[in-house]
């Protein structure tokens, strides 16, 4: 009936009382929205601060956050834009909060100019971009995974990123968090690339207690404010360095500028070079640590199909089918797409028993790029520009060929 | 900090603001003349008188020369992206409601390609004192015109002088939402650091216009010789009329010299502040 | 063919039902499949999962909801060949018809669609009517779910109670069950209430 509730969200003109008694884990077993998985795991991750311009098909973590936020004390913010939402969440994070957005392509292109900002200023936060099909306004509706390289290089300039990849509702919670966790640890931009059909799809997600929920705390400076001058810049050996909030008491000083340790701009070829080799190197170095993936029956597999999202589903169908007709077929699942897992694919081609390499995806090639830049072998590729996934027959003909 | 201490250091021969400028970024990059410097000593004194702890300060600024004040103040500081002063502080300010969120950043970051959020964040009153530093022109990139270049004010993007109408920048600010408007030039010394103290104990969007020469770029298209040739146009043309209603009418006109530039404390009104949807 | 002597559709290669609910906004289609998936994924034991179709093309024409239930984790969660199609508009007839499978199972609200006459596998139920006679003609998806079980079995009615005591309005709770076991009873036996 029109009037009743869906069935993962809370009641939407629930009585104050009630209100205020929606815990911030809502822990249990939910048949949930993959955007509001998304946003349910924010909240779980500690999500401070929201602030988002809404777009299809991500209104849904927004709406969803725009009534569950204010029940748990965070603060919600629709903003006039995207260059204004991922401003306002850098912001929020140099001030201690966790903070996120959510968008889909034509909001992220907006949000590249400050995804730079935040690289280089080294401000945690994280941004789950619902991808549609693309270019420009596209199917706004209808699925895409053609952002994967706008997310590796969409902002100006190098610098290290990480993006992972959910393939259901509940990795949308789970990746949620753990985006989260490495937007901390390593004092980065973290993506959420979701699409459409991952976002849109209803599915049973499990929700941990709260204290089962991972947290990885932001590296702080070890001395009282005023001991001595704070280096917001100076990194430790895993180049990451310790970072202080506005209103602390350091008198931190930060700038998408080139700058010194101390955060001062300081205009050199050398100490530009410096910083930006870190930056890129804190993700490139710490790789093995960040990289997700998951490997379904790859142990014989001389077909290997390399996929993520919504068609790592049509995939694992297509794998699950070869398998059953006798062909020595695996999965590789990237999780995160960024940093790119080579290791594991360097070694799966150093192994020797794969023939070839099968790379469905909804964009016309962008992963496969990254895989054949790692091999010589065949890369058989199956492409469609968007507005629906490929179906495991469409992967099983390609495994067969 | 109180008046004790203030004599006392004043005595050990330390200016009281002292501690509240970057020792170790001096010199600045700033050019002989130019009106940032002023506008940043009125900030920090205006810290200072504020009764507000200096840790709860927190500087926000943009792109450009006036983008670079954040850099130079000793509380904690966010120089921005181009036009993204003012979320970027919003951001700050929603999640911290205790902090005394400042934005410092010129004409042309917050009216031009941060325009969207100006008019944004004076509609939602966030609670955030803005300084707003209108030289004209796009300083640091050598003096090209922008919104606020009064008509027929040469550039070197309009080098037969611009054409387009200006923004009046406080009627602007009063008609968007917010609650606290004022223009002072770098000569209003005084008047501005005590607009800029009431801003700061004011909640709500507070917008403070300050006219600042730019000799080097605005300066030199336009035949106003040196920082100090712009302050006297500022003493002769300057009418202050605090409170006045009609700001609509107070738009600056540099070539005309028989019109006034009209200062002072314009509005000062009481409007819901902005919050994020907490309980 | 009645609704009691319809056969169950089940989908021979796999233990896996697709089931696609088309009708027109406001009839409540997404709600009806996901208490479908909800009494399927967290009452019953099996895997589910719900998709709809979004934006203009659920605006105005024919609306659709799909629910993919399997004993196994569903991969690809759209319906490629429907094992039961219900329909409460004439559009999402016209439309979705031709995914149904051959020998699926169709269940139209008899007073809303007028289906061909040579459809063979089909239930024509009164739903409205039926609704109305249980208290609110808005539960007229509740009451088509009923039917969809009760001819089916694709999940138990104990699953359902607790999908609809779990993610309805207390005071329309009551009204819902009577509109399921509405619905269950006249797949069973072909009898009004």
């Amino acid at each position: 009936m029109v009037e009743t509730l869906s069935a993962d969200r809370p009641p939407a003109r629930i009585d104050d009382e009630a209100r205020r008694t929606q815990p911030r884990v809502r822990t249990g077993v939910h048949f949930m929205l993959g955007d509001h998985a998304c946003a349910e795991g924010a909240l779980a991750a500690g999500l401070d601060f929201f602030a988002g311009y809404p777009i299809t098909p991500s209104t849904e973590i927004a709406e969803h956050l725009a009534t569950r936020m204010p029940e748990v004390g965070a603060s919600f913010v629709q903003m006039e834009d995207e260059l204004a939402s991922m401003a306002a969440i850098i912001g929020a994070s140099a001030a201690g909060a966790r903070s996120l957005t959510a968008t889909s392509g034509p909001g992220f292109s907006l949000m590249m100019e400050n995804v730079g900002l935040a690289a280089m200023m080294e401000v945690p936060c994280v941004v789950a971009n619902v991808q549609r099909a693309s270019p420009s306004t596209g199917l706004p509706t209808m699925v895409g995974q053609s952002d994967i390289l706008q997310a590796r290089w969409g902002s100006h300039g190098d610098y290290g990123i990480i993006a992972y990849c959910p393939a259901s509702p509940q990795e949308c919670f789970d990746l949620t968090v753990e985006a989260f966790n490495a937007a901390d640890r390593y004092r980065v931009p973290v993506f959420i690339l979701m699409d459409e059909i991952v976002g849109h799809m209803t599915e049973r997600v499990i929700i941990p207690e709260a204290s089962e929920i991972p947290h990885v705390p932001r590296k702080k400076p070890d001395f009282s404010p005023g001991a001595k001058r704070f280096l917001g810049y100076a990194a430790d050996d895993d180049l990451v360095p310790p970072i202080a909030h506005a209103g602390e008491g350091y008198k931190v000083h930060m700038t998408g500028l080139t700058h010194d340790e101390k955060g001062y701009p300081a205009m050199s070829p050398d100490t530009h070079h410096q910083l930006v080799n870190r930056l890129v190197d804190k993700i490139r170095l710490n790789a093995s640590a960040i990289e997700r993936y998951e490997e379904f029956e790859l142990d014989d597999a001389e077909v290997v199909v390399v996929s993520f999202g919504c068609t790592a589903r049509s995939a694992r169908r297509a794998v699950r089918e070869a398998r059953a007709a006798g062909i020595k077929c695996g999965l590789l699942r990237l999780i995160t797409v960024w940093p790119f897992p080579e290791g594991r694919i360097r070694r799966l081609v150093e192994a020797g028993k794969v023939q070839r390499f099968v790379v469905p995806e909804i964009n016309l090639g962008q992963l496969r790029r990254e895989v054949e830049r790692l091999t010589n072998l065949p890369v058989r590729r199956l492409n469609h520009a968007g507005g629906s996934m490929p179906k495991p027959d469409e992967i099983l003909e390609l495994i067969r060929s | 900090m109180s008046a004790i201490d203030i004599t006392l250091k004043t005595a050990a021969n330390e200016h009281p603001i002292d501690h509240l400028l970057r020792a170790d970024r001096l010199p600045h990059i700033l050019c002989p003349g130019c009106g940032i410097g002023t506008v940043i000593h009125g900030y920090a004194h205006a810290i200072a008188a504020s009764g507000i702890p200096e840790d709860n300060h927190v500087c926000v600024s943009g792109i450009g020369c006036s983008g670079r004040a954040a850099g130079y103040v000793n509380v904690d500081s966010y120089h921005s992206t181009h036009g993204r002063a003012l979320p970027f502080a919003l951001g700050i300010a929603v999640h911290r409601p205790e902090l005394k969120v400042t934005v410092i950043s010129g004409d042309g970051d917050l009216s031009a390609i941060g325009g969207n959020h100006l008019i944004h964040a004076a509609r939602r009153n966030v609670d955030l004192t803005v300084i707003c530093i209108n030289n004209f022109n796009y300083g640091m990139t050598g003096g090209q015109v922008g919104p606020t270049t009064p008509i027929g004010a040469r550039g070197t993007t309009a080098p037969e002088g611009a054409v387009e109408a200006p923004f009046n920048l406080p009627y602007l600010a009063k008609a968007t939402g917010a609650v606290f408007v004022a223009r002072w030039t770098i000569l209003h010394v005084r008047e501005f650091q005590d607009a800029v103290l009431r801003a700061m104990q004011k909640k709500g969007f507070c917008f403070i216009e300050v006219l600042a020469p730019c000799p080097t770029s605005f300066g030199k298209s336009n035949k106003i010789g040196d920082g100090l040739h712009e302050v006297e146009i500022y003493r002769e043309r300057c009418r202050i009329e605090n409170g006045a209603a009609n700001i609509e009418d107070f738009d600056i006109d540099l070539v005309d010299e028989t019109k006034p530039i009209v200062v002072g404390n314009f509005v000062d009104i009481e409007r819901k502040i902005f919050q994020a949807h907490k309980r | 063919m009645n609704a009691a002597t319809a056969g169950a559709a089940r989908n021979g290669t796999a233990s896996t039902w697709q089931i696609r609910i088309g009708g027109v906004g406001g009839q409540g289609i997404v709600l009806a499949s996901k208490l479908l998936g909800v009494a399927a994924s967290l009452y019953d034991g099996k895997e589910a999962v719900c998709t709809q179709v979004y934006g203009p093309e659920a605006r105005g024409g024919a609306a659709r909801s799909d629910v993919v239930i399997s004993e196994e984790p569903v991969d690809y969660p759209f319906v490629t060949e429907a094992d039961v199609l219900a329909v409460l508009f004439p559009e999402a007839y016209s439309k979705f018809r031709p995914r149904l499978r051959p020998g699926g199972l169709l269940i139209v609200d008899s007073q809303l669609v007028k289906a061909a006459d040579d459809e063979e596998n089909i239930i024509r139920i009164p739903a409205t009517k039926i609704a109305d006679a249980v208290g609110n003609r808005m539960a007229r998806n509740v009451v088509i779910l009923g039917c969809l079980i009760g001819s089916t079995g694709v999940v138990s009615r104990e699953a359902m109670v607790e999908a609809i005591r779990n993610n309805m309005k207390p005071k329309i709770v009551e009204l819902n069950i009577r509109a399921l076991d509405a619905g269950i009873r006249f797949a069973e036996t072909g009898e009004l209430p």
